[in-house]
């Protein structure tokens, strides 16, 4: 076992064990408190950019199979556990994740004290981070780099407020997911690209809806080309105050009354379409038992979080609010889903435009499936327009 | 949706007695709720005739009826109180048997009473079999292949289409109780003859096998709203096949992605939905191919349960507390989670440690039993370890059992090629040691054996390759050049003990701890917070792990360390969690009260009770590096070893001479209690007269020994807890055979076996004491009702006693302050005598709490524990007299006049079966096998005894037939209760013996052939054969000498398999009988515990 470290940018250090590739990798670092579904986390494009630690002492255990990944890599910047598996064990298992890592280049750390690290980061917030091993804890004469100088190297990468990700996962070529055999579809929709996870289209196929999945650089008239019934927009990584084009994309998805649905990424865009800020949680929300109020139901629901930003709505009231944005040209919007945790907003709906968007992941993977009547609330709305 | 305001009062039904499968876990789960309710404003009336739980205090209901969970009880009690609800899903099977019958007899229609958190149809949908498969099929989700079946032609018809092997499952059973494994038509034929007989509904459910499977649990809770929340999986290490009770089962589910166990909540969640459970928690079982992922599901619980008690210690959320809440009406999101403070109940637990529960059992209690592990449970208890990882939380499990055996060794070779082979090949079959097999297999092979383990046993090769991690730090241990900080580091992390270590390094416990310290390695400790440290938890409950970072916050409060008492056991139960638990109720002011324990069923281990929880093993290292760290915390005051059992206590002078700071009785005083020499100074000094005793190491020097002091004699090896090994010899014959079995092959004895006189026909008396170092309180004087030579935690007894003068009562009183004083008692004092031939003999003294302190606490309404604790603290008895923690004068002596109260043991004896399939012999000893006790308590013995009758098992006949057999000895001492009976209307039936004497005395009886004398074409039913066919109600059999012994274990097995009173002691037989009058005379009365004592 080979040495490596884990380096905060405000100095503190955890000593450990190489796990996955060797090197140095950067990012900034969060945890995230499930205790299934590695492979989706790894394979989720909302992590570009993060150092993950699991907070699950063992990890690896059901090996890496085909059919659970969420994209076509791993997008973890870095990835720090307690015990990874020695022996995976499944009858689906086709390979080891050390070996997963190892060949996607992911630079890992294990043998950390990974509840130390979580509840630093629960009270010092999310921030940037580093782990070194092999060439990168070593300088050319064989000599240990000074510590001094790997926080010197964190603190040289970009934070990331102000970090615009999309562009780096979102799909090079568009591509459609149709529905299974022996399901009629029932509506076409363009899912904008911005870190897709692959249970999304899954989700809606299954229900009959032809998926367009389109890079982030898709532009209106392209969509319109596609005569969508509903438009959607992805989960993704980075900082939704840097989003590019895909914005005005969205006001015009909007403008023209094509029912919107967002998830995530795709929620903090519709938020900000509609006139209100977003803002960076402390440290985020990522796991899968967070329980979450469906103001229309009054139902809770125990949802999949993967984000680190969120929309400043107000919440201390239920009635509906004007949307800031055009002089009131959206209308009315709700906060539709709030999280009983920490009060925070997980779920917008307009009242006046056929839009609405989850913080969350009703598409679960990894997680509960509690949230799923998302899909067919967004079905819904089209053949309600 | 808050609170239902429409509900006043709530009657809550314990559990009863402590049995296999139904434990202490409902004295957890009944007190939290009895405590949520009242807090809640309601008015709590609980019915629970078990004395030595927590919940029955008269604290923690506004009525507390200690009354036979009967029908007829029930029925009293709710014309009596006219409860609004009736909340029955916190007392185990039998809180729900007793509502469904409650509902079946219209009392709770008549009566206006609403049964809240289970409905009468979830209850069925969820125990009847076949409604419960179309349940799981409605939802989606499949079961075993089966068949239900009423009668054997039945199973066997099932047989035929579903293939052996086949497992069999009787309805409405707990604990698996009748249900087996069948490979053959013989099997079947036992096995689901017993399940017919079991089952209420004489219903036994046939199914495929999925021996060998992966097994999953989920405890789930739905609120009225529909919001349901996973609150744990757990994940059972041994395969299906074994009872989840007697599996090593850990937390949360470790090999199964998140596809595989989502899909496992779906189900569970549609099965919860579809079974209408619409507030409170349920607990569901899985059963996964290994091969293939396909899913079956095994059954469903709609009630708390053993398995939530372990869930919720496991991750922290409280589910017997919000399974209450719930059933009054408010919903998860309501209910704050109480560890953070700061977010609702609505939500599922995650957890960043690994928990490991490890099952304890009593074979060597039972040696005629079958040790195979099968689906009904035969463990006693179990001890649960977090860590933060597998290998840490196991190692930490299994030296939690505090029983020789139990954990990994590297000792000597690794097994040789020629041995592996059957070694492999015997982990096929579960026993109690299989996990140790399964070591000791990997230590041969490494890694590469995992295959062929993984084959023979079905346990998960994840599990199998830990396993082999330990044995591989255990190599780099036993290699090392010299014990460096490294290597040691990862033995620690992989939960290995120091002993462990110092075994392996052949040094001592003491030299690895010092080597150990002097490297500053020490475990840190963290808390279970259910979040994974998302947010901050204000509980203190913690678990040690070598790991970084410490959450131990520093205090200025002094702290008392309160040692519990470990694993449940059969000799040291749940009474001894009763005393720890009073220890941290009183203290909890004035000291930060720190409980350590490790067993998940208990009221101790419930966070909201000590100020700090330690879940951690009670061994010496543990205790120490706890000291430790609560000592860098803040002021340590003291640490109390006297109230949790032997356990505890076998660490005490240890702990003292480490510097620790023991409350109480000093290890010196408790020591010469327990040495025959120092006490039997402290009898002569004091003028007691104790029975002729002598030792002896050889044949020869044990007939000479009870030549001198005369048969009978009461043999024992040195050093023996809770009876082991004891027998009572009554000719020298018989002494040679017990020499001969119990020396080793040499023939002398490496300590000397202990010969005592042994007092037949003595009255035997206990007695439970507090002394200050000046004044003795004597709390309670309980006589037995059976003679001397029965163990005390097997005999039934009644206090007050029934037939001692006011001059022996002082007798005793004098005798027990002289004991106490010449002892050096501080605390509690337990003392055991005999009057025979009016002299007082002192058996033993115990100079800590007892299993009776409960008992007498609940029947004098005086708080014995708390009154030690606070004595230990500082406080004199005068001091608690003037307090009003006291009465002015004894309580022994001033018992409210009229109630008496008598205590009566459950025996688990139908669970353990021989190799043969027969149940094991019922005969009492001197060596203790019940699991638990009732308390029957009315205003005349009588009445008082048969309550305790109705409680323990369900009651004595009223009438039928009665079959006498009796060692010549008693002959005499029958035919008075014989006649009463007969008088009563009773038929008599009786061997040629015992047949002649009763005619001789013009008692009417018929003879029955015994089963020695054959029964045959001609020679018409033995008398096994009348019990068997249900012909005998009731069993007089007192064994008299080996070979009658023998003769009457085909007749004790019989009748206990048919679930009917045995009596085997005429003191026995004299109680019974007047019970039975007593009985008849009509119907008793109830009352709630408050009002007498008030």
């Amino acid at each position: 076992m080979s040495r490596a470290l884990l380096v905060l940018e405000d100095g503190r250090v955890f000593p450990g064990q190489a796990y996955g590739a060797r090197g140095r990798t950067l990012g900034e670092i969060v945890f995230n408190t499930g205790m299934t579904g590695y492979q989706e986390t790894l394979t989720d494009p909302s992590y570009r950019g993060q150092i993950v630690v699991m907070t699950a002492p063992h990890i690896g255990n059901t090996g890496v199979n085909d059919e659970d990944p969420e994209s076509g890599q791993i997008w973890v910047a870095g990835y720090v556990v307690r015990d990874p598996a020695r022996l995976p064990s499944n009858w689906r298992s086709r390979r080891s994740l050390d070996d997963e890592l190892a060949g996607q280049g992911i630079v890992g750390i294990c043998a950390v004290d990974t509840r130390a690290i979580t509840l630093h980061l629960r009270e010092r917030g999310a921030m940037r981070a580093g782990i070194f091993s092999g060439p990168a804890v070593v300088d050319a004469h064989g000599r240990a780099v000074p510590v001094e100088d790997l926080v010197d190297q964190v603190l040289a990468s970009p934070p990331m407020a102000g970090r615009d990700l999309a562009g780096e996962v979102t799909t090079e070529m568009p591509y459609v997911v149709e529905p299974p055999a022996g399901i009629d579809t029932i509506a076409e929709v363009v899912a904008v690209d911005l870190g897709i996870k692959a249970m999304t289209p899954e989700l809606l196929a299954a229900r009959g809806v032809r998926v367009h999945v389109v890079p982030r650089s898709v532009t209106f008239a392209q969509i319109q080309a596609l005569a969508p019934d509903g438009v959607f927009f992805s989960n993704g990584p980075g900082d939704p105050a840097a989003a590019g084009s895909e914005l005005e994309v969205l006001r015009a998805v909007l403008d023209a009354g094509i029912p919107f649905f967002g998830i995530c990424y795709g929620s903090q865009l519709l938020g900000r379409a509609l006139g209100f800020d977003t803002y960076k949680l402390v440290f985020g929300h990522r796991g899968v038992n967070h329980p979450v109020l469906d103001k229309a139901t009054g139902k809770v629901e125990i949802t999949a979080h993967n984000h680190g930003f969120a929309v400043a709505m107000p919440t201390d009231s239920d009635e509906p609010v004007v949307a800031p944005y055009g002089d009131g040209r959206y209308g009315r919007v709700e906060v539709s889903h709030i999280d009983l945790n920490d009060g925070v907003v997980e779920g917008i709906r307009c009242l006046d435009i056929p839009a609405f968007s989850v913080q969350y992941h009703p598409e679960a993977a990894a997680g509960p499936h509690d949230a799923q009547y998302l899909f067919d609330r967004f079905i819904d709305l089209m053949q309600a327009g | 949706m808050p609170k239902r305001t429409d509900i006043a009062s709530v009657m809550v039904i314990g559990s009863g007695p402590i049995v296999i499968g139904q434990a202490c876990e409902f004295d957890y789960s009944g007190t939290q709720a009895c405590r949520v309710l009242k807090d809640e404003g309601l008015r709590v009336i609980l019915v629970n005739s078990n004395p030595a739980t927590i919940m029955t205090d008269p604290e923690f209901a506004d009525a507390t009826y200690i009354e036979p969970i009967t029908l007829e009880a029930l029925t009293a009690i709710i014309a009596k109180e006219r409860p609004d609800a009736l909340l029955p899903t916190l007392g185990g099977q039998t809180a729900l048997n007793a509502a469904i019958a409650l509902d079946a007899a219209g009392v709770l229609e008549r009566y206006n009473v609403e049964l809240i958190g289970a409905k009468v149809e979830s209850i069925r949908a969820g125990e009847d079999r076949q409604e419960f498969k179309g349940v799981v099929e409605r939802a989606g989700a499949e079961v075993a292949r089966s068949r239900i079946a009423h009668s054997m032609a039945d199973c066997l018809a099932a047989a035929e289409e579903l293939g052996y092997p086949l497992v069999v499952r009787p309805s409405f059973t707990m604990g698996g109780l009748g249900s087996g494994i069948a490979y053959s038509a013989e099997d079947l034929h036992r096995i689901a003859g017993a399940g017919l007989h079991y089952s209420p509904t004489a219903e036994v459910l046939l199914e495929e096998s999925v021996i060998g499977w992966k097994e999953f649990e989920l405890e789930i809770m739905r609120d009225k709203a529909d919001n349901v929340v996973v609150v744990c999986s757990i994940e059972n290490l041994d395969p299906m096949g074994v009872h989840t009770g007697d599996s090593i089962t850990v937390a949360p589910a470790l090999t199964l992605t998140d596809r595989e166990y989502q899909r496992l909540r779906d189900i569970g969640l549609a099965v919860i939905r579809e079974v209408g459970v619409d507030t409170g928690g349920c607990n569901i079982q899985f059963a996964v191919n290994p091969q293939d992922g396909r899913i079956i599901v095994i059954e469903m619980n709609p009630r708390v349960s053993r398995s939530s008690a372990l869930a919720s210690k496991a991750t922290g959320f409280p589910i017997a507390k919000i399974a209450a809440r719930l059933a009054i009406g408010y919903t998860l999101d309501e209910i704050p989670n109480d560890i953070t403070g700061s977010t609702p109940a609505s939500f599922e637990p995650s957890i960043d440690y690994i928990v490991v529960k490890v099952p304890r059992f009593a074979f060597e209690k039972f040696p005629a039993a079958d040790p195979t592990l099968t689906t009904t449970m035969k463990s006693v208890g179990e001890a649960m370890a977090l860590g933060r990882s597998f290998t840490e939380a196991l190692g930490k499990a299994m030296r939690s059992i505090d029983k020789k055996g139990t954990r990994f060794h590297w000792r000597g070779e690794p097994p040789t090629a020629g041995d592996l082979e059957a070694l492999i090949a015997s982990t096929a079959v579960p026993t109690e040691g299989r996990l140790i097999d399964v070591q000791q297999a990997l230590r041969a092979t490494g890694t590469p054996g995992i295959a062929a383990l993984h084959q023979a046993s079905g346990i998960d090769p994840w599990f199998l390759d830990q396993i082999c991690l330990i044995n591989e730090v255990a190599e780099a241990v036993r290699l090392a050049p010299a014990l460096g900080r490294e290597v040691l580091e990862q033995a620690k992390r992989h939960g290995l003990s120091d002993e462990q270590i110092g075994e392996i390094r052949n040094l001592s416990e003491e030299a690895v701890r010092e080597i150990r310290h002097a490297f500053g390695l020490r475990p840190v400790y963290k808390m279970v917070d259910t979040c994974a440290g998302e947010f901050a938890a204000r509980t203190p409950y913690l678990y040690s792990s070598y790991d970084l970072e410490s959450e131990v916050r520093p205090r200025t409060k002094p702290a008392v360390l309160i040692l519990g008492s470990g694993p449940n056991r059969i000799g040291q139960g749940i009474e001894f969690d009763y005393s720890c638990v009073h220890a941290s109720l009183v203290l909890g002011e004035r000291y930060e009260t720190v409980m350590i324990n490790c067993n998940p069923e208990t009221v101790s281990t419930d966070y909201d009770i000590s100020g700090r929880l330690y879940f951690e093993p009670l061994t010496f290292e543990d205790v120490m590096e706890i000291y430790h760290a609560e000592t860098e915390a803040g002021p340590v005051a003291g640490v109390i070893v006297q109230l949790g059992g032997q356990t505890p206590l076998s660490l005490a002078q240890r702990l003292a001479d480490a510097g620790l700071p023991i409350w109480g009785t000093s290890p010196e005083a408790i020591d010469a209690a327990e040495n025959r020499g120092v006490f039997g100074r402290v009898l002569a000094d004091a003028g007691l007269p104790a029975p002729a005793y002598g030792t002896a190491l050889s044949v020869a020097e044990a007939q000479a020994v009870a030549e001198r002091i005369g048969y009978p004699v009461l043999v024992r090896p040195s050093y023996v807890l809770g009876g082991r090994g004891m027998e009572i010899v009554y000719d020298a014959a018989q002494l040679e055979e017990y020499m001969i079995k119990a020396l080793p092959a040499g023939g002398r004895a490496d300590a000397p076996v202990l010969i005592d006189r042994f007092l037949d026909d003595a009255i035997e008396i206990d007695v439970d004491a507090l002394y200050d170092g000046q004044e003795l309180f004597l709390g309670g004087v309980m006589e037995h009702i059976e003679e001397a030579g029965i163990h005390s935690g097997d005999s039934a007894c009644v206090l007050p006693p029934v037939t001692l003068s006011n001059r022996d009562i002082a007798r005793i009183r004098q005798s027990t302050e002289a004991i106490a004083r010449g002892v050096g008692v501080l605390g509690l004092i337990n003392i055991q005598y005999a009057l025979m031939s009016d002299v007082l003999y002192v058996l033993e003294a115990n100079p800590r709490a007892s299993r009776t302190v409960p008992f007498v606490s609940k029947a004098t309404g005086v708080p014995l524990a708390k009154a030690a604790c606070l004595l230990m603290a500082g406080a004199t008895i005068a001091s608690l007299k003037a307090d009003g923690v006291l009465p002015a004068t004894d309580s022994a002596l001033s018992l409210e006049p009229g109630y008496t109260a008598v205590k009566e043991a459950v025996l688990p004896f139908s669970r353990f079966r021989t190799a043969a399939g027969k149940i094991v012999d019922t005969v009492l000893g001197p060596e203790m096998r019940s699991t638990g006790e009732v308390m029957g308590r009315d205003r005349s013995f009588p009445a008082a005894f048969a309550k305790s009758q109705l409680a323990s098992y369900g009651g004595l006949p009223m009438g039928g037939t009665v079959f006498v057999s009796v060692a010549d000895r008693d002959k005499r001492s029958i035919i008075f209760p014989i006649k009463e009976l007969v008088e009563m209307g009773f038929e008599v039936i009786a061997t040629a013996g015992t047949a002649s004497v009763l005619r001789r005395n013009s008692i009417p009886c018929r003879e029955v052939l015994k089963v020695s004398e054959g029964g045959g074409q001609d020679g018409g039913p033995t008398i096994v054969d009348l019990i068997l066919s249900g012909q005998v109600d009731m069993v007089v059999n007192t064994p008299s000498g080996a070979g009658a012994r023998a003769d009457g274990y085909e007749i004790r097995a019989a009748i206990t398999a048919m679930n009917r009173p045995i009596v085997t002691t005429t003191q026995n037989l004299a109680a019974v009988v007047q019970a039975i009058e007593a009985e008849k005379a009509g119907p008793f009365g109830v009352a709630p515990i408050q009002e007498a004592v008030a």
